[in-house]
């Protein structure tokens, strides 16, 4: 948003616009120097609340915790540790050894497992329902605004209500099964387990999706689809033709906010099966697996966190550059359509 | 809700079964029922669950899983339940703590937020591109990677489930999300006014101040909502950092107990859920239409 507005200006003053800019510029002088002032303080917020943890997680990543080795036996007491911690998460390593299983060290490639798998499934999902529902919502009909309405409840409820309700209607006993007529016990199954946690999710997102979705479609000129229409295009024909290419840019924008949100995922699963569904580990997601690391120790904890921290601005990094999400114009032309 | 949306559904194909219409209502067509449909599966699909908590808050517990669709076995025993403390549970201190800590954020976001997001709808200045960087991603920052160093910060300076340890990190992702909003709320202001105002005499603070600030209002109001739904849902640093005095209310639902080991007293769970969501649901009701303004414009999950 912000960065629409700097886009939009810069580009006036780059390409068209001549006359304007330069009045403006004269009519508040010292402009600069305001602009740096006002934003002085968010800076330094933010180096507080954001910086200086990141650096400090960087730093104790290096440094070894206190405890016993678990290679040797005896007790260390801190000091350098090198890449010993990122080894010891990403190629599982425990000293020299690798870490025997059921050590902490091997369960981060199953952590990523699950967080990579809830993330392409409930992405998956909510493109494609959240696209029926916009497609829906674009529409006129009344009651509009009511459905609008509905459509936040879901995003409303606190993800740890959202959980314990869910984590309830997939008891044993509940209502899920009741409708289903089936005795499923979701939380003990290594799948079942990972797909309740799946829907939750996509059912507290997927109206999100769709909003974001829904503002896509809204700035697509009626017009377009009149004139195909007298051409001859059939309804699918109009949806991949037009529709698919001009909604294309808001959608990856949604993806790619959806994708780095569920990639830190840790509410919904945490609380709907303790930390991890199926034998205990089958929703652990690098979130959950973090938390839990901070018990056992700080400073590789710290290491995990910032392998997480790096694996997501990854991600957002090949979004941008591989699929052209492309934030900043998607986010103008909506806001022109929409607010 | 739900009864209502299949309400029109059942009218839809009520009258598209009923063939041939005298009145000159537009007729029925495929694609009409079609819409309506799809209207009705969304609705339930929002409202469901939604509905179902607050049936079972209403619910004996004896019937927790007794599973009939609609409202039977009323009682208000769950409410009252919820605000008992006899079993180690304080609902309502946690409710109190969330409203405070989501009360401060909001106020500190805004506060710091406002100056930025002017300057950055508004101004020209260096740094700008760079700026606007940093804040989309701390927007994007996972949570977790605070957590292990102010934990250790925390535990270190004896702040750790005090008050300031849960706000303080709360501005993390409040204070992105506030000036990702208000910017666009900014950048949608009619600045002629602000610019006639400086030729009138106003310095550009008393511009801001007198000409601007009244004209966000309803801006601010929308992203002060935004910021505290984000804080009043805050779990994974709450988890953590807070102790039993200043436990938000998600933590405390997290956690709560019954009054028969291992067997989650689901019914209690769904009333306190039922309390702690129907003020958001208000809050939604009345400002759909700005919320979704400020939700698509930030981009940004509460």
């Amino acid at each position: 948003m912000t960065v629409t507005s700097g886009v939009a200006t810069g580009e006036a003053a780059r390409a068209g616009a001549p006359g304007r800019q330069p009045k403006r510029k004269s009519l508040h002088a010292g402009e600069g120097r305001r602009g740096t002032l006002l934003v002085l303080p968010t800076i330094i917020a933010l180096a507080v609340v954001i910086g200086y943890p990141i650096v400090r997680a960087i730093v104790m990543s290096f440094q070894k915790d206190a405890g016993l080795d678990p290679a040797t036996g005896l007790f260390v007491s801190g000091g350098n540790a090198g890449f010993s911690n990122y080894t010891h998460w990403l190629l599982q390593k425990c000293g020299d050894v690798k870490c025997p299983p059921g050590t902490l060290g091997s369960q981060f490639w199953p952590a990523m497992f699950n967080t990579v798998f809830l993330t392409v499934i409930t992405v998956a999902f909510e493109v494609v329902l959240g696209m029926a529902f916009a497609l829906v919502m674009n529409g006129a009909f009344r009651g509009r605004s009511l459905l609008r309405a509905s459509v936040l409840v879901p995003w409303a409820i606190p993800t740890a209500v959202t959980a314990k309700l869910w984590a309830f209607m997939f008891a044993t006993a509940g209502v899920v099964n009741a409708i289903l007529h089936r005795q499923i016990i979701w939380g003990s199954g290594e799948w079942t387990s990972r797909f309740a946690v799946a829907i939750a999710d996509i059912w507290k997102t997927t109206p999100f999706m769709a909003l974001l979705i829904l503002a896509g479609l809204q700035i697509i000129p009626g017009e377009v689809y009149e004139a195909a229409r007298v051409d001859g295009a059939s309804a699918w024909q109009r949806f991949t033709q037009i529709t698919l290419p001009l909604v294309r840019p808001a959608l990856m924008v949604a993806v790619l906010f959806r994708t780095l949100d569920v990639l830190r995922i840790f509410d919904l699963p945490q609380i709907m099966f303790q930390g991890g569904g199926g034998s205990g580990n089958a929703t652990t997601t690098l979130s959950i697996r973090v938390d839990k690391q901070i018990r056992a120790g700080f400073n590789s904890a710290a290491a995990l966190s910032t392998i997480t921290f790096v694996f997501i601005f990854l991600v957002a990094y090949l979004f941008v550059k591989v699929l052209g999400a492309n934030v900043i114009q998607t986010q103008q032309a909506q806001q022109k359509g929409t607010i | 809700m739900a009864s209502t949306t299949a309400g029109a559904t059942g009218a839809a194909t009520r009258s598209s079964s009923d063939a041939v219409p005298v009145y000159s209502k537009p007729a029925v067509t495929w694609a009409g029922v079609r819409k309506y449909i799809g209207i009705a599966v969304i609705a339930i699909f929002c409202l469901g669950p939604f509905y179902w908590m607050v049936v079972m808050a209403f619910r004996e517990v004896g019937y927790t899983f007794d599973n009939t669709l609609y409202p039977t076995h009323v009682t208000l025993d769950n409410f009252r339940a919820a605000f008992s403390t006899q079993l180690g549970n304080h609902f309502g201190r946690a409710l109190a703590n969330s409203f405070f800590i989501g009360l401060c954020t909001t106020v500190i976001a805004i506060l710091f937020g406002i100056f930025a997001a002017y300057a950055l709808a508004r101004l020209q200045f260096r740094g700008k591109f760079v700026i606007l960087g940093i804040i989309l991603g701390a927007s994007m920052f996972p949570g977790v990677a605070l957590l292990s160093p102010l934990f250790q910060l925390f535990t270190n300076i004896g702040w750790q489930g005090t008050y300031q340890a849960l706000i303080l990190p709360d501005i993390s992702f409040a204070l992105p999300l506030t000036i990702y909003t208000l910017t666009a709320f900014f950048a949608e202001m009619p600045w002629e006014l602000e610019e006639a105002a400086t030729v009138d005499g106003c310095s550009p603070g008393q511009a801001f101040r007198k000409v601007i600030l009244p004209l966000a209002a309803p801006g601010l109001f929308t992203t002060a909502i935004l910021a505290f739904i984000a804080s009043w849902n805050e779990y994974l640093l709450a988890s953590e950092l807070s102790s039993e005095r200043t436990q938000p209310v998600t933590v405390a639902i997290a956690n709560f107990t019954g009054s028969v080991p291992h067997e989650e007293p689901y019914t209690t769970v769904m009333a306190a859920g039922t309390i702690v969501t129907i003020p958001l649901i208000i809050l939604v009701l009345v400002l759909q239409r700005r919320i979704v303004a400020g939700l698509t414009a930030g981009g940004v999950k509460g």
